[in-house]
């Protein structure tokens, strides 16, 4: 661990440094200068500094940081990263845009803040190859978002919804732990690279079996997925809108593109198979096996609940089997096709939750409460439209785009056609995701409102926030190849 | 300019729902105007075309260049005359919604998504993009049925569009293995209609991607969305589902499974149940649901589950004259999807515009005791001719395309031939029943008093004279269609599916 510069480190996160820094500057100002000020006041200036500190980070990505890395690769920044990164921070963007409207706490520099600091672990998460540094920011980030969960102090449901995804999460934390702690005993050493070395050289080691099985357990957890779901519903349902969508949306992106990592370079060497009649050992058939019940579970599932964010839970769990599709494929193409899949679908259901944020003084929860919608708001309804057709995968939005070139990728990999199971079973389960999207749909177009209701009024940000959502979801799957091809480029120069 | 009944058609929709709220009639208007329009363009585009059977190409241009999908817009004979029939059909169930009351503004723009979506059907040459837009097709379907719908109208809407999904997953399984496979990184007809993909792929494929689109088609066994579909949808919406929806599950069976997959019709040199092929099994089903839907349109009471399961034996013709796999029985085939479509849309006409909203009741018992032949002339004469149209009496469409589908299918399997011929009497017996029923009866005048109705209305009048005009002029001059079906079933697109199974 020689040759640490600190002065490349400080170059290297400066976009990190500058949202950090902007959440503790949020709470120092809000615990000074505005401490007397009205509510409203509070949160719209926290809303801007936050947006302006992810908008410079956001400037500072695009016009070119610098790229590069640091010893044992603690810190790999590359053109990939960077544009996943710029990713998370567009949507902590969206997700500030609607605290405006949020009424639910009085803490609004430590919420702001939070949520920051959240951004701050996924950017860091996504640009380390090195498992201690993995651990330290899924750690930090899972801490970040228990916080947010539980922050509607005055409601029992977030207090249970925060219990519950901490008892899980810690635990999974250390079943994680525990896995890499084993992959340090096999490799000797806690960076990837050399880590796959060491894997290559015994792929069957016993050892390294329960070592991908425990990381596995720990991922799965962050992921959601089928049989480590247990906590999303309730964090969808108890948590306040804004953490919801943050840890719907960006906390997943985060989390697929290291799990991706992790498994792509360090253990690359003991893949094994999950092909039909090819079947050998390795992660690749678990991984698939997780794939498969997720996607059963999560859209079955969501069939029976009668609670808007819950079926937005284990929908999530269903997109989580197929996001794990191309992890089975494990090619660079499906990599391509991964990123664009997780970010499309995280666009989609930060739209999703940014809709159900806009209601949130509606007190609306079950499907049957969005019964007139479409009259009562016009413009949320259409947005809402969007944005659950594009997780339906219905052309020509953005899901479609990202469910079709995930699947090409699984088919596409050498062993002809193995993965053609999963991908049917992904497309039957596609069509009962369409049910159950359709009946919220349903409600909200074919339903007509309840006498009382009145027409709905929503801030303007919100609208601003929820309108460029839609029209990005639209616009990406339309032209896909605006993002398709940033994405090929920069997978191609990260892995040459 | 093709290209533009698809783009008119989606600004239209833009420019229905910027429509003032207060003035329903602007927005009928307008959609009556798009509509013309895009029928305008499809008889002007018939009429330039040149009987060569080439392809005409409109549009084409890289769409996503990272997986080589293009945006491909082209047009042979089969798409002119199923783009001239969506034309007609869009305009004439404009003007026989012209009641529409409820919600005008959306029901026409989602109408007008619904023909825009269509059109972009019949006329993709990528098949990524036909996908796109065989898609779009589903969601004004069902709001148009769940929101204006009548019997059972969110159940209908629901069953139908679960199907037709999970007939596009099928279908979308089969494009991405057809991709796959080729790995020409295309999927434009032009790769891959010339690409011989390995026979052992083409006979999963080729069942797959075919029930896929065959479910739309409706298929027996997976009908069962049509007539419930059909009876649930209001008038407009029937006669487009009827008229030119279903007529994309057929589309597709011809233009993507036959035309990619065509050894998948080859037999498998074995046999199980009787059956050595794909050709012998879709064939027996495309003859179930010939005989199958007249029956049961025999023993229906409502008068629009009558003409929904008219739909699904006029339909098996289709599918028939398909698995046929000679040239007379092909163009039987597209001549019947013509047919059936302008035919199918008067008969709902009739039902749903003239007699449902007039008496308020679609039971023929009830009907029976109402003078309506006194009543509204019009409507009887109109359905008089419809039925005379869909019996297949010479002079009208319907008897060139069945008379074709009959020759095809009694060279290749005579037997088929004399139980598709039984179909065409129940046929006569089903239609016989409700004409008796609801116009030629004798109707009880001293049971039910003189109810005044009110008058056909000229949209009525005018969207009747079209469709029955077609169905005419069609019938009277077949070669005004077949000169354009014949080349283009010759054309290279085709050379494989001549090649391998024809006969």
């Amino acid at each position: 661990m020689t040759g640490l510069s600190y002065l490349e480190l400080l170059r290297l996160t400066a976009p990190e440094i500058i949202v950090a820094l902007a959440g503790f500057l949020l709470l120092v100002l809000d615990l000074t200068f505005l401490r007397q000020a009205a509510l409203a006041i509070r949160f719209r200036t926290a809303m801007v500094a936050a947006c302006i500190a992810c908008v410079l980070a956001l400037v500072l990505l695009e016009s070119g940081s610098a790229q590069g890395t640091l010893p044992a690769g603690m810190l790999v920044v590359n053109s990939l990263t960077q544009l996943v990164q710029m990713a998370l921070l567009a949507l902590a963007i969206f997700v500030l845009l609607w605290v405006d409207g949020a009424r639910f706490t009085t803490h609004v520099g430590e919420y702001c803040a939070l949520i920051l600091f959240a951004t701050t672990a996924m950017m860091l998460l996504v640009s380390t190859q090195n498992l201690l540094v993995i651990f330290i920011t899924i750690e930090f980030l899972s801490l970040s978002l228990y916080i947010l969960t539980g922050f509607d102090k005055d409601s029992p449901q977030s207090a249970e919804a925060a219990l519950k995804y901490f008892l899980f999460g810690g635990m999974s934390a250390g079943i994680l732990l525990f896995g890499m702690s084993l992959l340090y005993g096999i490799s000797g050493s806690i960076a990837l690279q050399p880590i796959a070395v060491a894997v290559n050289a015994s792929p069957g080691d016993p050892l390294l079996t329960l070592a991908m099985v425990m990381v596995l357990v720990g991922f799965g957890f962050k992921i959601a997925a089928a049989p480590f779901h247990m906590w999303a519903p309730e964090v969808y349902q108890g948590a306040p809108t804004g953490s919801a969508a943050l840890v719907a949306s960006s906390s997943k992106v985060a989390s697929f593109f290291a799990l991706f990592l992790v498994f792509y370079l360090g253990l690359m060497g003991a893949a094994g198979s999950a092909a039909w009649g090819h079947y050998s050992a390795g992660w690749v058939p678990l991984i698939a096996i997780l794939a498969a019940l997720s996607m059963l579970w999560g859209n079955l599932a969501a069939i029976a609940q009668t609670s808007v964010r819950r079926v937005l839970a284990y929908s999530a769990i269903g997109h989580a089997g197929y996001m794990l599709i191309a992890l089975v494929a494990h090619s660079r193409e499906s990599l391509t096709a991964l990123v664009y899949y997780v970010f499309t679908y995280a666009l989609a259901t930060v739209g999703a939750f940014g809709v159900l944020a806009a209601l949130e003084g509606e007190k609306v929860d079950s499907i049957a409460d969005f019964a007139g919608l479409g009259k009562r708001a016009p413009g949320l309804s259409f947005c809402l439209l969007i944005f659950l057709l594009s997780l339906a995968g219905i052309p020509p939005l953005a899901g479609f785009a990202g469910k079709f070139y995930v699947f090409v990728a699984a088919l596409e990999i050498p062993n002809h056609f193995g993965l053609l199971w999963l991908v049917l079973l992904a497309l039957v389960m596609s069509v009962v995701s369409f049910y159950y999207y359709l009946q919220i749909l349903k409600q909200a177009y074919v339903s007509e409102p309840k006498p009382a209701a009145a027409a709905i009024s929503v801030p303007v940000t919100t609208r601003i926030a929820l309108w460029t959502t839609a029209a990005l979801v639209v616009i990406l799957g339309c032209l896909p190849d605006m993002l398709l091809n940033r994405i090929s480029a920069a997978v191609t120069s990260a892995f040459q | 300019m093709l290209a533009w009944t698809i783009y008119l058609s989606f600004l239209g929709a833009v420019a229905v729902t910027l429509t003032p709220a207060k003035s329903p009639a602007v927005a009928r208007v307008t959609a009556l105007l798009t509509a013309l329009a895009g029928l305008g363009i499809a008889i002007v585009a018939i009429m330039h075309a040149d009987q060569s059977g080439q392809v005409i190409t409109i549009v084409r241009t890289p769409w996503i260049s990272h997986l080589g999908i293009e945006y491909h817009l082209a047009a042979d004979g089969i798409s002119l005359i199923l783009v001239l029939l969506t034309g007609i059909a869009a305009v004439a169930g404009i003007l026989f919604s012209w009641n529409v009351e409820r919600r005008v503004k959306d029901f026409f723009a989602l109408y007008l998504v619904l023909i825009g979506a269509v059109y972009g059907v019949f006329l993709s040459f990528d098949l990524f993009l036909l996908f796109v837009f065989y898609e779009i097709v589903m969601i004004p379907k069902y709001f148009l049925i769940a929101i204006w719908g009548s019997t059972g109208r969110e159940y209908a809407a629901m069953k139908l569009v679960l199907y037709s999904f999970a007939g596009s997953a099928l279908v979308l399984a089969g494009i991405i293995a057809a991709y796959c496979v080729a790995g020409q990184r295309s999927v434009s007809f032009e790769v891959l209609a010339r690409f011989p993909f390995p026979v052992h792929f083409q006979m999963w494929a080729f069942p797959m991607v075919f029930v896929g689109f065959a479910v739309l088609a409706g298929m027996w066994p997976f009908h069962t969305w049509a007539p419930t579909g059909h009876a649930a949808a209001p008038t407009a919406a029937s006669m487009l589902l009827a008229g030119v929806v279903m007529k994309l599950g057929a589309y597709g069976c011809l233009r993507v499974a036959m035309m990619l997959f065509p050894r998948g019709l080859d037999p498998w040199g074995f046999r199980v149940l009787g059956f050595g092929s794909w050709q012998q099994v879709f064939a027996v089903l495309a003859l179930i649901g010939i005989i199958y839907g007249a029956t049961i349109a025999l023993v229906q009471k409502d008068l629009k589950f009558v003409v929904g399961y008219s739909s699904v034996s006029h339909m098996g013709f289709v599918l028939l004259g398909l698995m046929t796999l000679n040239q007379i029985g092909l163009s039987g085939a597209v001549y019947q999807m013509f047919s059936h479509g302008i035919i199918a849309g008067l008969l709902f006409a009739v039902v749903g515009r003239m007699v449902y909203d007039r008496t308020h009741t679609r039971d023929l018992h009830e009907l029976s005791r109402i003078p309506l032949g006194r009543l509204i002339p019009f409507a009887a004469v109109t359905f008089v001719l419809a039925s005379m149209a869909s019996i297949g009496l010479p002079g009208f469409s319907g008897f060139v395309a069945e008379l074709q589908v009959l020759i095809g299918s009694w060279r290749s399997f005579p037997w088929m031939a004399c139980i598709a011929g039984v179909g065409i009497l129940i046929g006569i017996a089903f239609t016989w029943r409700a004409l008796q029923a609801t116009f030629l009866g004798e109707a009880d005048t001293a049971a039910s008093p003189q109810q005044a109705m009110p008058p056909i209305t000229l949209p009525e009048r005018l969207g009747a004279c079209l469709l029955l005009a077609s169905t005419i002029v069609l019938g009277l001059y077949p070669r005004f269609l077949m000169d354009l079906i014949l080349p283009s079933l010759n054309s290279p697109l085709f050379e494989q599916l001549r090649r391998g199974a024809w006969r």
